[in-house]
């Protein structure tokens, strides 16, 4: 038996309503609701339940990003994962260069499972499971609703777009969550007592020997995108048909 | 001169249309040949149907029995080996598209921009980030591979008339047996696909069971149109989960979307932002489908529904 690695990105809050700064910078973050990104949530808890069944060492939370993140970690270590690290990194980090973290990380923890989430919330970038899998030669299963373990070897059920795919793979592997893989736990006030005594590690890129990249793809601005008008309001279906044909729909 | 390879998406013997909007977005770029690889265990129809794409310079295949499924760890070192001397290597952002891709990028030591909704130059195009609640400008840096995937709502297939030569190739690379193909479950091919219909005909929560759903198929019926869902009704159990449509399911432009008893969660909105036509039923008058919607109908979409489907097949 191995442990199973989980990636926790800190990320603005799903229910917040996100907005461009007018200098078009960025987005507002100040006094803004940060959380673990959804997906990565849902990581955590399978990686959880592995476990449970006695079918892993310990659940390690991987966090990549600011000094702030240790929170989202404290929250992860409250769920059940058994230790955290953060790779203290101040900016956005491409995807690349954090496969690359998770790369040193797996060299070195030998897990038999990466779980991450498909993407994150926030640059909705959905690289870094695959990226990962490429650079360790290791199977990927990515948008995964099903997961069952055999030995060895795993079924992944994936949701993509013609319905629900099923591959087999050879562990040790990536798996990409995504949303009906399971429902995350609550966490319950003791929890959260015992989170504090639970070991989180900070870290550098420079520790880990990963090089920060100077040629990447850079963003040079930030926009709202184009928003749509309330249209016409109609009172009842034949209405609806008239302004249908009126706008030359039907 | 910028060479672009577009990677071909494929099932069941035809190409799908997300290919013809790739070589579309890839026109953008301006001054480009554009190639097309299909990879396949038998790629002769394929190959063919990509040469008949308007502007596209040859169409490479690669075909070889373990081909047959686009297993990403299959074909992504297939496809870094063919990568050499293009400047840029696109493909869709469908689920297909997205597992692949980065996995030929991190292959290739590049980073990839997820999802282009736009371009500005070879080097530098629009893509959409927190549910599409902000849109950026990105630029890749110039000497290196632009590795891409294409959101397929944002462009028009390319023309047809093309005739490019086809060419078979073998590339050098060692395919890993580590990920085995197993099995798919057939999607309803006998209705149109909803990632590319004009028409689309929507259910969500308020549709209250899966039983109820068939009202929508009704309707659908006599629209031509495909079958959506929201992620509450996909969750609920009312549909499949390919009939979600949002930004974690498809992102669709249909000609008219009709979006019955869905509230219009933010997730929601963003799949179908690039609809011409929003038609919005609702009990709710304050649903937030109301602020986007072209034709808004407060009712009961219980009465709603059968008596639009019963007009509009008067009409015909």
């Amino acid at each position: 038996m191995s442990p199973i690695l989980v990636g926790i990105k800190r990320v603005i809050d799903y229910s917040v309503r996100v907005r461009v700064k007018p200098d078009g910078s960025g987005v507002v973050t100040d006094g803004v609701k940060m959380s673990i990104n959804p997906f990565d949530e849902i990581a955590l808890e399978e990686a959880l339940r592995i476990k449970e069944r006695n079918l892993a060492t310990e659940v390690i939370v991987i966090s990549i990003g600011a000094h702030e993140a240790q929170q989202q970690l404290r929250t992860a270590l409250a769920m059940g994962a058994d230790r955290a690290l953060l790779v203290q990194v101040d900016g956005p980090v491409e995807p690349l260069t954090a496969a690359q973290v998770f790369l040193k990380l797996v060299q070195k923890h030998q897990p038999q499972l990466v779980i991450l989430g498909k993407q994150a919330i926030d640059d909705d970038n959905g690289q870094t499971g695959q990226m990962l899998a490429a650079l360790w030669e290791r199977p990927q299963a990515t948008y995964a609703s099903k997961l069952e373990l055999d030995g060895a070897r795993a079924r992944v059920t994936r949701e993509v777009d013609a319905g629900l795919e099923t591959i087999e793979i050879d562990l040790p592997a990536v798996v990409t969550t995504d949303l009906r893989l399971n429902e995350p736990r609550y966490i319950k006030l003791p929890d959260i007592m015992k989170a504090k005594k639970k070991p989180l590690d900070v870290t550098t890129l420079a520790e880990l020997g990963v090089a920060t990249p100077t040629q990447g793809i850079r963003t040079l601005k930030f926009e709202a995108p184009p928003t749509r008008s309330r249209g016409v309001m109609v009172k009842d279906a034949a209405e609806l048909l008239a302004a249908l044909q009126q706008r030359g729909v039907l | 001169m910028n060479r672009a390879l577009v990677i071909a998406e494929h099932s069941l013997g035809k190409l799908n249309a997300s290919t013809a909007k790739c070589v579309s977005c890839v026109q953008g770029i301006g001054e480009v040949e554009i190639d097309i690889a299909v990879l396949a265990a038998d790629a002769g129809a394929l190959a063919a149907e990509a040469a008949a794409l308007g502007g596209v310079r040859r169409v490479l295949t690669l075909e070889r029995p373990e081909n047959v499924e686009a297993l990403a760890a299959v074909w992504a070192p297939q496809l870094a080996a063919l990568a050499g001397g293009y400047t840029h290597l696109f493909g869709p952002s469908t689920t297909f598209g997205k597992d692949l891709m980065p996995r030929i990028a991190a292959l290739l030591g590049v980073g990839q921009i997820s999802d282009v909704m736009a371009v500005d130059s070879a080097y530098r195009f629009r893509r959409p980030v927190y549910a599409s609640n902000a849109i950026i400008t990105v630029e890749a840096p110039a000497g290196s591979i632009v590795v891409a995937t294409v959101r397929t709502a944002s462009f028009q297939p390319a023309a047809g008339g093309g005739q490019a030569p086809i060419e078979a190739l073998a590339v050098t690379a060692t395919l890993p047996t580590h990920t085995r193909f197993v099995s798919r479950s057939a999607a309803n091919a006998d209705r149109p696909d909803l990632q590319t219909a004009a028409r689309v005909v929507s259910g969500g929560r308020a549709l209250a069971s899966a039983e109820n759903f068939k009202l929508l198929y009704q309707l659908a019926d006599a629209l031509g149109a495909a079958v959506g869902a929201s992620r509450a009704a996909v969750d609920a159990g009312y549909a499949a989960n390919e009939l979600q449509v949002g930004q974690t399911g498809k992102i669709i432009a249909p000609q008219l979307y009709m979006a019955l008893g869905i509230s219009g969660a933010i997730q929601h909105l963003t799949g179908i932002k690039d609809a011409r036509t929003i038609v919005a039923v609702n009990k709710d008058s304050e649903a937030p489908i109301f602020e986007v919607a072209d034709i808004g109908l407060v009712g009961d979409l219980f009465t709603i529904v059968p008596e639009l489907e019963r007009l509009i097949r008067a009409r015909q």
